[in-house]
């Protein structure tokens, strides 16, 4: 396992197809774990669908969607221990939900209200990253700096197909694997970085060949089989936790929804592909793979999509709920020592503003 | 009191403050096994380990990308660029979080962190070893900025930045690195950031400036003994700047002439300028004039002199300045 290899070729799978290809299962799993898994798709799904929603009835400004990518995340989230941190990037703005980040604050985030903009301590989940893939060097640097402090505590960072093209990305990975930090890299390769298809994106056959160049193993999985991503993540996180370094995890799939609600993918994505993808979304996939188990009945599935919707209604009205913010946030928490110009600057706002 | 070259301050104030503070952590190309191509951290990994003092990959943008992430994991990292010049691949992570993450945290998460390097021409190199960089991070919201001129402060603003809850760049004067040794006060020696210095008093023009132009300004005073009363004031610290201090002095001699080694336009005597403009015109008595580097890359290193701000051209703006 601590072998450096090129990427394994085929993605790794869990889930059947209820036909030719037979359900797997993942070792250590029970039922409680199958439905809470279950549960923490269904809510960033809902998530997902309603904020588009919000988005059209303006309610919540320009929103990243990630329909199609809960697979990826939950399945992944589910493999990290509490103490372990998330530096998720835009596409992964939810992820805090299943750590416990009220959906209001997370919606107030996409309103551009500062409730949106939470302690990243409170819940290990930082801040969301939106230059892309500079994150990676974060949770590199936290993950390396845990372990020099003697906690067990790893890290994963999450990003696109177009990050790996970035600078950050590369010396991210490079240092993760000098350092042998207790890292996970999840690069959710959806196959489009907005309107560039990933052949324009790079020349390497698969992005987790890129691992060996880092001296870190690459692994690819399919991006819509939550249990495969599980599986996949947990042997990493096992990895880091063992001291053996970092791993490069490649999930793949299709981006089958615009890449935010400003983008209109008619213009350039493959839509037969795309009608394909949406008929083998993730959510179902293990829907089906539940009752096929019998572990979920229908009306089961029905409570917990009320229940997730439920959460949702309750969190878009806590947030619409907020009080507008003071403009003196404008600059607090710019520095925790201000420059003596910044007491001036507001006091003279404030009286333009005339707020005395 | 110990009688220590520029770059022997530094090192000191590393070893005072890693043995204070046990989370600082010293990373950076070469600082561990070779000590630092300027030595400015010999000794350090010997003293501290390998974990607190870490040769990296050659990547700034990852030194200071992972320094992120080490402040979220409780370390203080003082960074060394290598050079000036090679600090601007590293400028992404300062602007889009160095600067930003507390913000973005709403307070409740402190990025200490201390960026340090070599800065400034006058030294011979080769291309891009010769910059002065000092406006893209005074530029840069939620980062200080200090430049230190003589051995003493080098030790206390480096010891200052280190123990600053903010990110705070320090840009070292490599000229002057080993030109000459003064006398720096033993064991902890910290000068507050935001706080000018006065070199020397005079009544009938006061040269602002910082770094290396300290010197450069104390010759031309010297030059103009006997000539015209010239003050010269050390800012020290460009972010924040001590304003107070500036306006102290102008209003004992009514003139100003501004230096910097960096290109004039937006550089760092621009906004003195604009600052003594804005605050202070009613005790000026002409306009402020400032003395800069030209609008050019930093020149081939055999007519560098013609660049750099002189003796001559600092006397030649006193003497405009004192004319008008």
């Amino acid at each position: 396992m601590s072998r450096v290899l090129p990427a394994e070729g085929g993605l790794r799978r869990v889930i059947g197809d209820g036909e030719a290809i037979p359900d797997g299962e993942v070792a250590g799993l029970g039922q409680d774990d199958l439905l809470q898994l279950y549960r923490n798709l269904v809510l960033l799904r809902t998530y997902d669908e309603r904020s588009v929603i919000y988005h059209r009835q303006g309610r919540i400004g320009t929103y990243a969607i990630f329909w199609n990518h809960e697979a990826m995340q939950a399945g992944s989230a589910f493999a990290l221990e509490d103490r372990d941190w998330i530096f998720p990037s835009y596409r992964e703005s939810a992820i805090g939900l299943l750590r416990g980040i009220p959906a209001s604050t997370i919606l107030s985030w996409w309103r551009g209200h500062p409730s949106g903009w939470w302690s990243p301590a409170e819940h290990n989940v930082a801040s969301i990253c939106v230059p892309i893939g500079t994150h990676v060097p974060h949770a590199v640097g936290f993950a390396w700096g845990s372990r020099l402090k003697g906690e067990d505590r790893v890290a994963i960072a999450y990003f696109g197909d177009g990050a790996t093209s970035e600078g950050a990305v590369h010396e991210g990975a490079t240092f993760a694997g000098v350092t042998k930090a207790p890292v996970v890299l999840f690069c959710n390769n959806n196959q489009w970085a907005i309107s560039t298809p990933l052949s324009e994106q790079t020349a390497a056959p698969t992005l987790a060949d890129k691992a060996i160049g880092y001296g870190m193993p690459g692994v690819r999985v399919d991006g819509g089989d939550v249990l495969a991503v599980f599986e996949a993540t947990r042997d990493a996180v096992l990895r880091a936790r063992a001291g053996d370094g970092p791993t490069f995890i490649e999930a793949v799939t299709y981006r089958a929804a615009p890449h935010a609600t400003a983008d209109d993918p008619s213009i350039y994505i493959d839509r037969e592909r795309v009608e394909e993808e949406r008929e083998n979304e993730c959510v179902g996939r293990y829907e089906r793979y539940l009752v096929r188990l019998g572990v979920l009945t229908d009306s089961q599935a029905e409570e917990t999509k009320q229940e997730a919707l439920a959460v949702m209604r309750a969190g878009i009205a806590e947030a619409e709920a907020e009080r507008s913010a003071d403009v003196g946030l404008v600059f607090e928490h710019a520095y925790a020592d201000p420059p003596p110009s910044q007491a001036h600057d507001l006091a003279e706002l404030r009286r333009i503003l005339g707020h005395g | 009191m110990a009688e220590r070259f520029l770059v022997e301050a530094v090192n000191d104030a590393l070893h005072v403050e890693m043995e204070r503070d046990p989370s600082v952590l010293v990373m950076g190309e070469d600082v561990g096994r070779l000590g630092g191509v300027f030595r400015a951290t010999v000794g350090l990994q010997e003293r501290f380990g390998a974990d607190r003092c870490v040769d990296t990959p050659l990547a700034e943008a990852g030194i200071l990308g992972t320094a992120v992430g080490l402040c979220m994991a409780g370390w203080r990292p003082v960074c060394e660029m290598q050079y000036d010049a090679f600090s601007y691949p590293a400028l992404d992570q300062l602007i889009n979080h160095v600067g930003r993450y507390r913000w973005r945290t709403r307070g409740t998460m402190s990025f200490p962190l201390t960026i340090r390097m070599p800065y400034g021409g006058g030294v011979r190199a080769p291309e891009l070893h010769d910059d002065s960089p000092e406006t893209y991070y005074v530029h840069t919201p939620g980062v200080k900025v200090a430049i230190p001129s003589t051995p003493a402060d080098a030790k206390g603003l480096l010891a200052a930045a280190i123990r600053d809850l903010d990110p705070v760049v320090v840009l070292e004067p490599k000229l002057h690195y080993r030109t000459t040794k003064e006398d720096v006060p033993e064991g902890e020696h910290v000068v507050p950031l935001g706080e000018a210095r006065v070199v020397r008093e005079g009544s009938e023009l006061t040269i602002v400036a910082y770094g290396a132009m300290v010197h450069v300004a104390e010759h031309a005073a010297d030059a103009l003994d006997g000539e015209a009363s010239c003050e010269v004031l050390d800012l020290r610290s460009l972010k924040p700047l001590d304003e107070d201090a500036l306006f102290a002095s102008v209003a004992r001699t009514g003139r100003a002439v501004v230096v910097q080694e960096a290109p004039r336009v937006c550089g760092f005597a621009a906004e003195v300028a604009a600052v003594l403009a804005e605050k202070a015109i009613f005790d000026l008595r002409g306009p402020v004039v400032r003395v800069t580097g030209y609008d050019v890359p930093y020149p081939y290193w055999q007519i560098e002199d013609a660049y750099m701000p002189s003796v001559e051209r600092v006397v030649d703006a006193a003497r405009r300045a004192l004319a008008a």
